[in-house]
């Protein structure tokens, strides 16, 4: 009887530190957001110190020691202008192939196109930069920038720069090209998650495909396509690689994205570039903690937005045929 | 719109124009098809000169050679697959037991409200830009230890590592039904034995798919590296120095002016590559034959299962 007791006090022991090391565990997440956030805001109080709120909005970017002047601007509206044109060449060609997976295939080509898109979601953006950098950019120069620079360069301001291959536009397509996967297999599952009952419903009035993915399919769907999209957008945002390797890295004020070709810079490529170069003494420093917490600013409110947005949707499980 | 008022309005739009609608949706469904195919020639494009490329410099010296001069043409990557592997190894070390801790917490302690809650952050964080977690290890233990070492780069990594495990994990072990767990509480065993020894084991092939996405995702992982590990160009020589891994090295053999370096670049990323395709298919292997179709884990699999 002892030896039970004694058995049950161990277990008992065990468990209590079993339970505690969980939890820790479970903590740890938040633990970890707050360092960062700590972290890279008291590593970056100098040059809010100094520019103060014109950080943000300044685009001047001088790291020479006595001249030193540091604007943010230029590197937050390149992220989101090619973050954005990324998202609107993906998101229709992610919506077409989400539709094609869960509409319109026949069902032996369903998996295979399904198995290759989930694939590509796996390869890393350092290929996709590698590629691009090497086969698209040549490809795309020849045969889209040079033709429109021709045609339109003279008018239209945005087409004004000569293009170079490396560029803002060279930059957003690859981008696309990298969120299309991502896009698409969040698309698709959500898409299949929409109940028969909604199609059959439309069959039965004598619907054809299309309309019935346009009367009974999208609105019961559109918000979490929506989320999808968000969801590529904070991928985009936050992509490093291949956007360092296409975008050009152009600093200051001539970095502020006017036109498709000219050489541009994001917030992750110019901390890639230009952290080791950066002394942890000067104001340099600083400055680029500072962009990586804008970017996790920014990041964070674009994946809090999608995640709110997805959530919503598989909580509602309920519908009709709406929005005729 | 009353309903007798609605019915009218869908017999009108169904009983006309039957031919006009046949040709939209005829029009639609070649937009749809075109859609695919634009979208698949770039990304086939890529796996193809991956491919191409990489078969012309693969040898067996490529495999296990130290590289050579720059731009010589010769040598080989072999210090950057150790160092890759010796990275997947230590990163494993220090997230996966977070991970799946943390994975067990939500699911089996937590009350509701905070499970939510940190299965909201965990969402979060997996979302993060993975730079900004190379900034951090870089300020929290390479500006402290002052040399760019292993442990910063283990750090940053796990922190993308184990967000994605505790998610999968709890995943896995939400799919076991409670008549598991009630049989156990009615042996008189205690949560923790229950836990471990009941329910790990059921989950096992959720819990490991997890583990193997989340490998693969940090497995190519190169900005947080560059703030971390720098690059090398030698073997590893401890875990107080500078080393090097496959996506490092694609990055700066890529910025060479030398064609050679450039093949050298296509090469490491035919090997890192096929390193990602043999752990995703291990994983689709787990997950739809072994664990028979699809259920949620299976789309969550698929959801989180890209890299970000």
């Amino acid at each position: 009887m002892s030896r039970d007791l004694l058995a049950k006090k161990k277990n008992f022991h065990w468990d209590r530190i079993f339970k505690i090391t969980a939890t820790c565990a479970g903590a740890f997440v938040l633990l970890i957001m707050v360092l960062i956030f700590g972290q890279l805001l008291s590593d970056s109080w100098l040059i809010w110190e100094k520019e103060g709120l014109s950080f943000v909005t300044g685009d001047r970017w001088n790291p020479v020691e006595g001249r030193e002047a540091f604007g943010a601007l230029p590197y937050i509206a390149g992220t989101l202008v090619t973050s954005l044109i990324a998202l609107c060449i993906a998101v229709p060609l992610s919506l077409g192939i989400a539709m094609f997976l869960s509409e319109i295939a026949p069902t032996s080509i369903r998996e295979p196109i399904s198995f290759i898109v989930e694939l590509l979601a796996a390869v890393p953006s350092i290929i996709y930069g590698l590629w691009g950098l090497f086969t698209f950019r040549i490809v795309f120069k020849d045969w889209f920038e040079s033709p429109t620079h021709e045609a339109l360069g003279e008018h239209i301001f945005l087409f004004r720069d000569a293009p170079f291959g490396l560029d803002i536009l060279t930059a957003s397509v690859v981008l696309a090209i990298m969120i299309i996967p991502t896009i698409s297999a969040v698309s698709r599952e959500i898409l299949l998650a929409v109940p028969a009952i909604q199609r059959e419903a439309a069959y039965m009035l004598g619907a054809t495909k299309w309309e019935v993915f346009r009367m009974s399919v999208l609105p019961y769907a559109k918000s979490g396509l929506i989320g999808a999209s968000i969801l590529g957008l904070g991928r985009a945002v936050g992509e490093t690689m291949a956007v360092t390797m296409l975008i050009g890295n152009a600093v200051g004020p001539k970095a502020f994205p006017f036109g498709f070709f000219q050489q541009g810079n994001s917030l992750a490529s110019i901390i890639a570039n230009e952290f080791n170069e950066a002394s942890p003494v000067s104001m340099y420093f600083p400055a680029l903690i500072g962009l990586g917490l804008i970017l996790l600013f920014v990041s964070l409110a674009v994946n809090v937005c999608a995640h709110l947005i997805i959530r919503r949707v598989t909580n509602a499980h309920e519908g009709g045929i709406k929005g005729f | 719109m009353s309903s007798s008022e609605r019915r009218l309005e869908f017999r009108n739009y169904f009983q006309d124009n039957l031919g006009k609608r046949m040709v939209t949706d005829k029009i639609v469904k070649i937009i749809v098809i075109a859609c695919v195919v634009i979208a698949i020639i770039p990304l086939g494009s890529i796996l193809a000169d991956v491919v191409r490329m990489g078969i012309e410099i693969i040898s067996f010296e490529f495999l296990t050679a130290l590289p050579g001069a720059a731009g010589s043409g010769e040598g080989g990557i072999a210090n950057s697959i150790q160092g890759t592997f010796i990275m997947i190894g230590m990163t494993s070390v220090i997230g996966i037991p977070i991970g799946v801790l943390s994975g067990i917490y939500v699911s089996e302690y937590a009350n509701s409200r905070v499970g939510k809650l940190i299965r909201f952050f965990n969402d979060v964080m997996m979302q993060f830009p993975s730079i900004v977690f190379g900034i951090f290890a870089f300020l929290f233990i390479v500006l402290v230890l002052g040399k760019f070492n292993l442990w910063a780069g283990a750090v940053a990594l796990s922190l993308i590592m184990f967000p994605i495990i505790a998610r999968t994990t709890e995943e896995a072990l939400k799919l076991i039904p409670d008549t598991y767990r009630e049989a156990g509480h009615a042996l008189g065993l205690p949560k923790a034995v229950v836990t471990v020894k009941i329910l790990l084991s059921a989950a096992k092939g959720g819990i490991i798919t997890g583990i193997m996405l989340a490998v693969a995702r940090i497995a190519g992982e190169t900005a947080p590296l560059i703030m971390t590990i720098l690059g090398s160009k030698g073997w590893f020589r401890g875990t107080e120095t500078a080393m090097d891994a496959l996506p490092l090295t694609i990055w700066r053999l890529s910025l060479l002016p030398y064609d050679e370096a450039v093949m050298f670049g296509w090469g490491a990323a035919l090997v890192l590559i096929t390193i990602l395709l043999v752990l995703n298919m291990s994983v689709r292997y787990l997950v739809l034959y072994r664990k028979g179709g699809s259920g949620s884990l299976g789309m969550f699999m698929r959801i989180t299962g890209g890299k970000k």
